[in-house]
């Protein structure tokens, strides 16, 4: 599907952001900042490279060169648990998608970066969170599963609270899931990359985001197993503003590198040429055998 | 608060009065042995009552129970146990147990996570929950089971991962991702018991098997209910509440599709009867490993692969019409 039609059909998105305030304050700086030059920065404060929170459809298209062919958008969340607090699960999911123009917390889809063609997933904040629950982990299955059919890396863009409590151990569940599909791709041979955006914890960073080949983290995303608020309420003392931040995380050798977003796409670009690389290899040691 | 105890408190009296009249008896020449088994058969019915319609907080605290058999009591009722230490590069976790083992006519590696029965056990196990060292040992040991070609077993018992400072410091999430690859792959057979409390990604680091058993009162469960009930209500008293929610009861998992087979209790919990409960576990190993075995490795791995490729619970719009 071409992008601009995507796009159209990607959920009222427009019309999100005709109610949306016009004016952001940076949370990092105060500056105030007129919303579609913001969004004209890949959502990256201009003075002080604060990177705001991305959504979905904004990722995709900062990165895709052209036509994004979406999958698995027809799978939508059920209520297996018949689950109600305040407010019953399908009306959080109701008011969660007015919000955020999403009707999960992922996109999956294929397309190509820098001419670099991969199957590409991108979770979204903005829907409860960023949780995993059963679409999130039956989307991205059929992302990664597709990779492996089709031949082509895998790169996926976590955001994510942990696991959906709402869906319970079905939440619990999807992490091992994913993880057998991509202990497939990468026994095919396939490059798998996550790219760890804020926040990445609990269930989504103890599954793929930490099984990747390669792993990089935007700057000053939030990334660990426990939550902050668990961890200073277990050892009663609280922790240095750096705990868990990408750069603690590069620092203490656990992912590769920090990006900051305007550097992601020519990164991407780079590591899916070694990729390519080692693959034409590959296809030249069999033809020659 | 422990609901259990409240519940447990008629139980406790009446085998007190039995006790009494038990040691009277003995000395007296009056028989009181009619009286005693009235008392016996109440005694009976009350336990049937009462842990025949457990709440699920209250199976939390069943599971949770200092006195519930752990996994170095299943150990202990092996032919043969070799325990093997560490994950070769910081320090062995006590969280974890694993080693070589006898059961019957199969040498298998069994690994199991270990909380304390007393709170000196419990501070010297971090009351069963395990740094990533302790995943790291078990991944270990799950590979050297592959290595040796030996099917592997693992006993689910704990909270949670460790949310400390060090386990952050030192990659929890990557440990556990690293070995939820290596339990996903493992070229031989594999079966997990979960014995007790199985506590979010902390216990599926140990828990992806071609089989997995539960016992009747253990519970499992995305975050544990004093987790959830922070988490969503930012309150975690309203624990009792979240279990309710949760569906985290061996017959629930049973009907997700998430476990394969509840292994009964004795009336009133394994705890009443620690020794019946091993020998009745050890015994489903036995035979659940016997059935494994008939199968070849490349359908092992693939039934595993589809089990889990199976589970969730959602709907397809697009279906009808056919479209992707």
């Amino acid at each position: 599907m071409p992008m601009a039609d995507w796009l159209r059909g990607g959920r009222n998105r427009e019309k999100v952001r005709d109610d949306a305030a016009q004016w952001v304050k940076c949370p990092s700086c105060g500056e105030v900042l007129y919303r579609p030059d913001l969004s004209a920065n890949l959502d990256v404060c201009v003075r002080c490279s604060h990177h705001f929170r991305m959504h979905a459809h904004d990722r995709i298209l900062s990165l895709i060169d052209g036509d994004f062919e979406e999958i698995a958008r027809g799978i939508l969340p059920a209520d297996p648990l018949s689950w109600t607090d305040k407010k019953s699960y399908p009306q959080k999911l109701a008011a969660d998608a007015a919000k955020s123009g999403m009707d999960e917390a992922v996109l999956c889809g294929f397309g190509s970066i820098g001419g670099y063609e991969l199957a590409l997933g991108v979770m979204d904040f903005h829907f409860r969170g960023g949780t995993m629950g059963s679409v999130v982990g039956e989307r991205l299955t059929r992302l990664i599963e597709a990779a492996t059919e089709r031949g082509l890396p895998c790169a996926i863009f976590t955001a994510s609270g942990g696991a959906r409590m709402e869906e319970g151990m079905l939440a619990l569940m999807q992490m091992a899931k994913t993880t057998a599909a991509v202990v497939r791709l990468k026994a095919s041979g396939q490059p798998f990359l996550t790219v760890l955006t804020d926040p990445t914890t609990g269930g989504v960073s103890a599954s793929f985001a930490f099984q990747a080949d390669v792993i990089l983290a935007e700057r000053n995303a939030m990334i660990g197993f426990a939550g902050r608020r668990v961890i200073e309420q277990t050892i009663r003392q609280r922790l240095p503003d750096r705990f868990q931040t990408a750069e603690f995380l590069l620092e203490r050798g656990h992912i590769d590198g920090v990006v900051d977003r305007p550097n992601l796409k020519p990164t991407l670009e780079r590591l899916l040429g070694y990729a390519r690389a080692g693959m034409q290899r590959r296809k030249r040691a069999e033809l020659s055998a | 608060m422990n609901p259990l105890l409240e519940r447990e408190k008629g139980l406790l009296e009446l085998e007190r009065r039995i006790e009494d009249l038990r040691s009277a008896n003995e000395g007296q020449r009056i028989d009181m042995s009619a009286e005693i088994a009235s008392l016996e058969s109440k005694y009976r019915q009350l336990l049937a009552e009462v842990f025949g319609s457990l709440s699920p907080w209250e199976k939390v605290h069943m599971a949770r129970h200092p006195r519930r058999p752990t996994t170095l009591g299943y150990i202990a009722g092996l032919d043969a146990f070799d325990e093997l230490h560490g994950d070769r590069m910081f320090r062995d976790d006590p969280a974890i147990v694993g080693g070589f083992a006898r059961l019957g006519g199969h040498s298998i590696v069994a690994i199991g996570q270990q909380r304390g029965r007393d709170m000196k056990e419990n501070l010297a196990r971090n009351f069963g929950m395990s740094t990533p060292e302790g995943y790291r040992k078990g991944e270990r040991l799950a590979l050297l089971a592959q290595r040796f070609n030996l099917p592997l077993v693992t006993f689910v018992d704990t909270k949670g991962a460790d949310p400390g400072i060090l386990s952050e410091e030192h990659a929890q999430s990557e440990a556990i991702a690293a070995s939820l690859e290596v339990f996903a792959a493992l070229r031989v057979p594999t079966l997990c018991v979960v014995i007790g409390e199985g506590g979010s990604g902390g216990a599926l680091a140990l828990a992806i098997a071609d089989r997995v058993l539960m016992l009747e009162h253990s519970v499992y469960s995305v975050a544990s209910p004093e987790g959830c009930a922070a988490i969503l209500w930012g309150d975690a008293s309203k624990a009792d509440e979240a279990a309710a929610h949760l569906k985290l009861t061996a017959s629930d998992l049973r009907g997700f599709g998430i476990v394969d087979e509840v292994i009964p209790e004795p009336l009133g919990g394994a705890h009443r009867d620690a020794a019946a409960t091993v020998t009745r576990v050890l015994d489903r190993i036995g035979a659940v490993l016997d059935l494994l075995e008939s199968f070849s490795l490349p359908d092992l791995l693939n039934a595993r692969y589809e089990k889990y490729r199976r589970l969730g619970s959602w709907r397809d719009s697009l279906a009808t019409d056919g479209a992707p």
